[in-house]
């Protein structure tokens, strides 16, 4: 309870200000067609209106609300008009992804731990891999990985990697590097090989490190399965919603397919997380 | 009988953009089997810098320099010795058994092996019960104690230590001397001991090292006439209070003349 009252206390002041924003933004549609009908409307109908619109420049949370119930329960899961589906597109392309990009940043924060060269030459083309914008480059690798046959889930993988991959290899590189001058003398007087002296110490001493990437690393990995659905008409993901959303005005759903993607979101943060205790507490390194 | 550790002429110069600095100058020392020898000395004086030699884990620059008769290095491949760090550096995801079984893991020794061991020790250093434990739920006197455990798990006859009681106050390190004296009793290994406390350095040692800075020599070598068993008050007899003042004369004509 007491850790429920300060988040509730938050979303209702978030709701309040979103109701506010709401009548504000809708309200010159509302005048504007008040004034074609030459009618005056009077407060409390304006504000009625603006909160009812079919596409609003800012729907009502319970519009948005009512959408979700619509497109969530209200709609077999199979169905493509299902946020389900949409979502479950979404979050297996995402998963394939993550695992992909956080497998290759371990991978390569190893290697830069262990080799001089590798420290100085790829370290510049991972930073310089995230400069570039993914909205750029997702429709390249769509397209390239569809000429050569490869399309559905892969691609968009790809792309959830490529975003995912950044956050690891940076805080494996520092986790990889966490034990002192002190704790690796201590392995050379007993005389430690470079695998004992990875297995253990390095990699479990980066363990904690690993886990505050992969926090970082998942919601990455959510935003580039969503960009890359947007290019080449994708027609399923919560990106195909955004799209077809923007494409008709249809803000309402534009707005359900963001709350289910922030939820998605927090989902996976939070089952990171979870996992991430679990390991903790198991290593003796949680209090 | 052949020394345990012989040094002769040993000399190690870093080189840094300032020039050379001469972190050991023409030191030359000699221990025998089962001594307990302090080197003392502040900081700069090379006493760390000549453990880490013995230890192999600095390369002199030039003179020789044995362990068991052997190069520094070989001497550490056939486990010649334990060394006990400033910090207890404890693994935080390993139990204390875990921790002290580390090196046996590396070494090779078979599980039961290990157990028997770990245990073993563990009673050594009265640390028994708190084999299941992390090191955090231990005092930093039970965690420099495990440690002490861990580099004596191999059974190496040397045992290297720099400082280690360094970051625990005085009450504790009182008791942890007077434990550790009564351990290398017990079991007859040869110890190495880098301190700054000249009360710690007297009550322990068989030998004391006074060492001074730039360039790092040693200055004096004085054998200690104290019975091996010594209880804590014998630092109030005159012989203790004797021995201190030589040190601490040692120590301040080191720095006389290096000012």
């Amino acid at each position: 309870m007491t850790r429920l009252l300060p988040v509730l206390t938050v979303v209702g002041a978030i709701l309040l200000l979103w109701y506010a924003a709401t009548v504000w933004l809708n309200a010159p549609w509302a005048r504007d067609q008040a004034a074609r009908a030459e009618a005056t409307l009077t407060l409390p109908a304006l504000v009625a209106d603006t909160m009812t619109q079919d596409r609003p420049v800012l729907p009502a949370p319970h519009q948005v609300g009512a959408e979700l119930w619509k497109t969530v329960a209200a709609t077999k899961v199979t169905s493509k008009r299902s946020l389900v589906w949409h979502g479950w597109v979404t979050l297996s392309a995402t998963a394939v992804g993550f695992l992909l990009g956080s497998g290759a940043g371990i991978l390569l924060a190893i290697g830069i731990v262990h080799s001089r060269a590798m420290d100085l030459s790829v370290m510049p083309w991972a930073v310089a891999s995230q400069t570039i914008p993914i909205l750029a480059i997702a429709p390249m690798v769509i397209v390239v990985l569809a000429s050569v046959g490869v399309t559905g889930l892969l691609p968009k993988a790809v792309i959830a990697g490529w975003l995912s991959f950044f956050p690891v290899v940076v805080g494996m590189v520092k986790g990889l590097r966490a034990p002192d001058a002190m704790q690796i003398d201590q392995m050379r007087t007993w005389t430690a090989t470079p695998g004992q002296m990875f297995w253990k110490l390095r990699l479990p001493a980066s363990v904690p490190w690993l886990f505050a990437s992969l926090k970082v690393s998942v919601a990455a990995a959510l935003v580039g399965t969503i960009v890359g659905e947007l290019p080449a008409g994708a027609t399923a993901g919560l990106g195909a919603r955004l799209l077809s959303g923007s494409y008709y005005g249809q803000t309402v759903q534009i707005w359900a397919a963001l709350v289910a993607a922030a939820v998605l979101a927090a989902a996976l943060v939070g089952l990171v997380g979870l996992i991430e205790r679990r390991a903790l507490r198991r290593m003796g390194m949680a209090r | 009988m052949s020394p345990v550790i012989a040094a002769h002429g040993l000399n190690l110069t870093y080189e840094t953009r300032d020039g050379p600095v001469h972190a050991l100058k023409d030191v030359s020392l000699s221990v025998g089997k089962g001594e307990f020898v302090s080197f003392i000395g502040p900081s700069g004086c090379g006493k760390t810098t000549f453990l880490r030699c013995v230890a192999a884990l600095e390369q002199p620059t030039s003179g020789t320099l044995t362990v068991n008769g052997m190069e520094p290095d070989a001497a550490r491949r056939a486990r010649a010795y334990g060394y006990v760090f400033q910090a207890a550096g404890l693994y935080p995801w390993r139990t204390i058994a875990g921790n002290i079984a580390l090196p046996l893991e590396i070494m090779g020794f078979p599980k039961p092996e290990r157990a028997e061991r770990v245990a073993r020790v563990l009673k050594l250093v009265d640390l028994e019960g708190f084999a299941a434990k992390f090191p955090w739920q231990l005092s930093g006197g039970m965690q420099q104690r495990a440690s002490i455990a861990r580099a004596l798990a191999f059974d190496a006859d040397i045992l290297l230590m720099d400082e280690p009681f360094g970051a625990l106050d005085e009450i504790v390190r009182d008791r942890l001397n007077e434990e550790l004296l009564r351990l290398w009793a017990a079991t007859g290994k040869t110890a190495l001991f880098v301190t700054h406390s000249i009360p710690e350095a007297v009550y322990l040692s068989t030998k004391i090292v006074v060492m001074s800075p730039r360039p790092g020599r040693i200055t004096d070598v004085i054998d200690s006439p104290l019975p091996r068993d010594r209880p804590l008050d014998i630092r109030d007899t005159p012989e203790f209070i004797a021995i201190a003042h030589r040190v601490r004369e040692g120590l301040r004509a080191g720095h006389g003349d290096a000012d």
